[in-house]
């Protein structure tokens, strides 16, 4: 059985997202999600199961710089630095990086095997299509922890962040 | 040597939740291998099939990245912290 994931995330912090999908177009735009997760309901005795879904609320976006300009408008790259510049930035505000976002211009909001191969469990993956410059579609995902699929995460929207 | 190893916090539900681990090891590669010998179910989100770090995870010794030092052959001392951080990358459906 496939687990249930939910990322729950306020209207604005949405159209942020979309936003910046909409802005880096036709580039990919990438950033980092910062917020909280319930950790504590994780199961750790059995990592071969689906991944078990936890609480998580995303508070607030850390937007990066896509450093791929090879190819930016079908992949993209954060370093290491930026990664740490966005633990730092999360820390600062009590949130820990709980994610990460990045746009497929022009196409669909799923995945690719691309992106599996360099992705790790828990973190959120979200994606946002942009099609001809407008948002679309938005979608989030997690990795299994065999890395072989990804388990789809329920985005919920609300009308603000919770307190 | 004893070096402290730290945990990304994605990887820590395999790693008994914890934030770090001690290991005993002469070099950055032993100390990862300490680790995941340790924690086993870490092993395939650092490493390829093939036993090569991953492209996107980066190992950090007290703060200096490896690949500009020996990579994983840097000898370590008692101490000394390693962490890891992933890098992020992804794209569409194109090749």
């Amino acid at each position: 059985m496939a687990e249930t994931f939910q990322l729950c995330m306020s209207h604005d912090l949405a159209e942020g997202i979309r936003r910046h999908g909409a802005e880096t177009f036709p580039y990919e735009c990438c950033g980092a999600l910062l917020g909280r997760d319930s950790a504590s309901n994780e199961k750790v005795s059995a990592p071969d199961e689906s991944p078990v879904g936890t609480p998580r609320e995303a508070l607030g976006l850390f937007p990066l710089v896509n450093r791929r300009d090879d190819s930016p408008r079908n992949r993209f790259a954060v370093t290491a630095d930026d990664v740490r510049e966005a633990e730092q930035a999360a820390r600062q505000q009590g949130l820990e990086v709980i994610g990460w976002y990045h746009s497929h211009p022009d196409h669909p909001a799923r995945p690719s095997d691309f992106d599996r191969e360099h992705a790790w469990p828990w973190y959120s993956y979200v994606i946002v299509s942009v099609m001809s410059g407008k948002p679309a579609d938005m979608t989030s995902w997690r990795l299994n922890h065999d890395r072989q699929n990804y388990s789809p995460e329920n985005i919920e929207i609300r009308n603000s962040a919770l307190a | 040597m004893a070096v402290k190893v730290i945990i990304p916090t994605p990887l820590r539900i395999y790693a008994a939740k914890k934030e770090s681990a001690e290991v005993s090891a002469q070099t950055v590669g032993e100390a990862l291998g300490g680790l995941t010998t340790q924690y086993t179910e870490l092993r395939k989100h650092l490493f390829t099939e093939d036993g090569k770090l991953r492209s996107f995870v980066n190992v950090y010794l007290n703060d200096e990245d490896i690949r500009y030092m020996a990579k994983e052959a840097t000898p370590v001392k008692d101490g000394d912290v390693v962490s890891i951080v992933p890098s992020i990358a992804g794209g569409n459906l194109e090749k």
